[in-house]
């Protein structure tokens, strides 16, 4: 299949940004497989900075914005893009680092202000929410969606209700008291359930699923339950 | 201060218990934590929990560790591994990790390769996941209190090696390039050496070997790069292959092979006693001579049940069908091996130190534990106890970071995609699961004649000799090494073969392996 790329590039976060395009003849295969032969061929002189590691949508490295969705570039297939243009940009919720490089430090800043830990042993209820929420890939995707969300907010969106819910459901008492402070200020407060994270997690997590434990027992100081 | 090179299991192992003993270090890292391979570990982590009502024990871990890796491991780190390992898995549960249990509450075990017992617990078959965010946000604990401080997007340049000893670290700021040497005793946890093999094992592209490389032009001494661990079953998806855990065997799934319309399940016919489940090794050898011998084959999960595929198996049919478009509940899946773990790697002693002193090492990336062939179920146990055991040797000191202002640092530069490539392509054809001296010194030839441009592609195709060479200096088969022109174990060779770069050349020699204490 012939595949057009129009990939917004930019050397650093102090140049200008444009748009390169490149047209390349393949197989189907990923957008993330794409992007290793432009660049081991036609671009070997001046590459695509791109983030990636694990290629089977398992570590969210390569989250990027693919006509205009953000996704994970191994998990979009040419095959999806039947008008045959394909374009690619960073996220735009964080600033650019080069190309379709992001610094996504401010959700691992957020989680840190929020106080992402147990302070104690774990309960182990078998809810199933730990686990579910232990699947957040921290790739960013669903900040990027959401209408609440902005950088530098107090507002800190799925990509914290994810690990904030697996802490939430595995706390005792004190420590579910301190966690749930933090849930209700930083993600409940905030949260206008527009769910539009839901239908955008790479990892299939059902947010509102997680929202709705995590509320029930921060804000409505419903028991946990199975 | 402590620098650890690589946010992974091992790294974060080895930040969490300097952090718990209040002792403060770097977690340098290329990505962030999500991104380490340790996520894609799916089976699960072994351990001697008894809770199976089978009689088990450490010392049968032990054994059955020493006889999967076929001797060739150190007795007393791996005596050291399996009596920790009870503890381990309980931690983790502390931690939260959401491991599968039993009506009564107990953690639950399955049965996985080259072990009689069942003793691998796991978290459906996400085991490295479950773990990795339980970790993650430890140590986020500690980073909140400023004993870990994380230095994430910053990559490996080479250590600073001053009077024969590791003073430190040089990396590379990989947002604004700017290298720094950042001084302080050096542990590294950096991950096994698929990028020598682009596109064919099922690890990430982070682990692209440059590290190792340098280290090894550096002078750092590696051990038993021969041993290269096939997994059985794994299928091809676009740039890489995809593993299907051992998980799926040790819950009732059985390979067969096909010729003409006729099934053979050739495991369970040549091995009665451990059938699907013996080493990986084992079952990899013979699933390269079905397929030497123009079968197809096949796992098939059709007789597991609807209960275990829901609690046990979720993710791995989603992910079967995802890619395959084959529910693996209803229909056979066409699997092949592939390389999935490194059991050589950098050459530490039991306390996890190399052979250049403030230099130690941890992880898939040390030689520890596995000898010749790791069992299913021991990686994330030894990433773990490896960066434990680490940090608990490692001595601290004062140590700042300076800005390197030397931009002609030879270990700055990256190979080219061509020449990795290329020399994959050439160690692919030298390092398959059957081997001979006269394809491995073909190999070695044509990896001697592919030029280099810079000092990390010298030191790439050294490290790449020196698995060659390792590979035609061990004239017998072990485990994961298996010469079809010396099949036979030799005693003599129960040894390890250990690689050094002096004075430009690459040495091989075999070193005893240390007995075992009695305690």
């Amino acid at each position: 299949m012939t595949i057009t790329f129009e990939i917004q590039r930019r050397k650093s976060a102090q140049d200008r940004p444009y748009i390169q395009r490149i047209t390349l003849e393949t197989e189907d295969t990923t957008v993330a497989e794409a992007l290793d032969i432009m660049n081991d061929g036609e671009l070997a002189d001046d590459p695509i900075q791109w983030e990636c590691s694990c290629k089977q949508k398992k570590c969210g490295a390569c989250a990027m914005l693919i006509n205009g969705k953000p996704r994970l570039a191994c998990d979009a297939r040419l095959s999806e893009f039947p008008k045959g243009v394909v374009e690619l940009a960073p996220l735009k919720k964080f600033p650019t680092v080069c190309d379709l490089v992001v610094d996504r430090s401010m959700m691992y800043d957020d989680l840190k202000t929020l106080g992402a830990w147990l302070e104690d042993e774990a309960v182990c209820n078998g809810t199933g929410i730990a686990y579910d929420a232990s699947r957040c890939l921290q790739c960013g995707c669903c900040l990027e969606v959401c209408p609440n969300f902005y950088a530098g907010g107090e507002f800190f969106g799925a990509a914290a209700l994810a690990p904030a819910s697996r802490l939430i459901s595995e706390a005792d008492k004190t420590d579910g008291k301190r966690l749930q402070t933090a849930y209700n200020e930083h993600f409940y407060n905030g949260c206008g359930k527009s769910l539009s994270c839901k239908n955008i997690c790479p990892a299939g997590i059902d947010t509102e699923r997680l929202l709705v434990r995590s509320n029930a027992v921060a804000v409505w100081k419903r028991e946990k339950r199975k | 201060m402590i620098n650890i090179i690589g946010a992974g299991l091992a790294g974060l192992s080895a930040a969490l218990t300097l952090a718990e003993n209040g002792i403060k270090c770097r977690l340098i890292s290329a990505q962030q934590s999500e991104r380490a391979q340790s996520v894609l570990a799916e089976g699960g982590i072994n351990a001697a929990l008894n809770t199976m009502g089978e009689n088990d024990t450490p010392e049968l871990h032990f054994e059955e560790t020493m006889k999967g890796g076929c001797y060739l491991a150190d007795p007393n780190s791996v005596e050291a591994l399996t009596q920790s390992a009870p503890a381990v898995v309980k931690k983790l549960a502390f931690l939260g990790v959401p491991f599968n249990r039993n009506a009564n509450g107990s953690i639950m075990l399955r049965s996985f390769g080259g072990q009689k017992k069942k003793r691998t617990a796991f978290a459906q078959s996400s085991t490295g996941k479950m773990i990795m965010t339980a970790l993650i946000d430890e140590v986020r604990k500690y980073e909140a209190q400023g004993l870990v401080d994380r230095f994430p997007h910053h990559t490996f340049v080479r250590i600073i090696i001053e009077n024969g000893k590791c003073n430190g670290v040089c990396v590379r700021d990989d947002s604004d390039k700017k290298l720094y040497d950042i001084y302080g005793s050096v542990i590294m946890c950096s991950g096994g050496l698929n990028g020598f093999f682009p596109g064919t094992t099922t690890g990430t592209v982070t682990n692209s070997g440059n590290a190792a490389s340098v280290l090894f032009a550096q002078g750092v001494k590696f051990a038993n790069l021969e041993m290269i661990q096939y997994h059985p079953t794994t299928f091809a998806i676009p740039g890489k292959r995809c593993l299907v855990s051992e998980a799926a065997r040790g819950e009732g799934g059985r390979l067969f092979s096909e010729r003409g319309g006729k099934r053979c399940y050739f495991m369970e016919e040549r091995y009665p006693e451990l059938g699907n489940l013996m080493p990986r090794d084992v079952v990899s050898r013979e699933m390269f001579r079905e397929l030497q011998s123009s079968a197809d084959t096949f796992l098939d999960m059709t007789g597991i049940n609807a209960a275990v595929w829901r609690g046990k198996l979720s993710d791995l049919r989603s992910e079967i069908m995802h890619y395959l478009a084959i529910d693996p509940a209803k229909k056979p899946v066409p699997v092949q091996p592939a390389i999935h773990y490194f059991m050589g790697g950098i050459y530490v002693n039991e306390r996890q130190e190399s052979s250049i002193k403030g230099l130690y090492a941890a992880g898939e990336c040390a030689c520890q534990y596995h000898g010749a062939n790791r069992l299913g179920g021991n990686s994330l146990l030894g990433a773990i106890c490896g960066g434990i055991t680490a940090a608990r040797n490692v001595t601290s000191d004062n140590s700042d970071v300076t800005e390197a202002y030397n931009s002609s640092e030879p270990f700055a530069s990256v190979p080219s995609p061509m020449f990795v490539k290329e020399t994959g392509a050439v160690l692919t054809r030298g390092l398959g699961i059957i081997r001979n001296a006269s394809e491995l010194q073909k190999a070695l030839n044509e990896l001697n004649a592919v030029k280099c441009e810079n000092a990390v592609e010298l030191a790439r195709r050294e490290l790449a000799a020196a698995m060659l060479m390792s590979a035609l200096e061990r004239k017998e088969s072990r485990g994961a090494h298996y010469r079809e022109d010396f099949p036979e174990t030799k005693e003599k060779y129960r040894r390890t073969t250990v690689s050094v770069y002096e004075n430009d050349r690459v040495n091989i020699s075999f070193e005893d392996i240390p007995e075992r204490r009695n305690e």
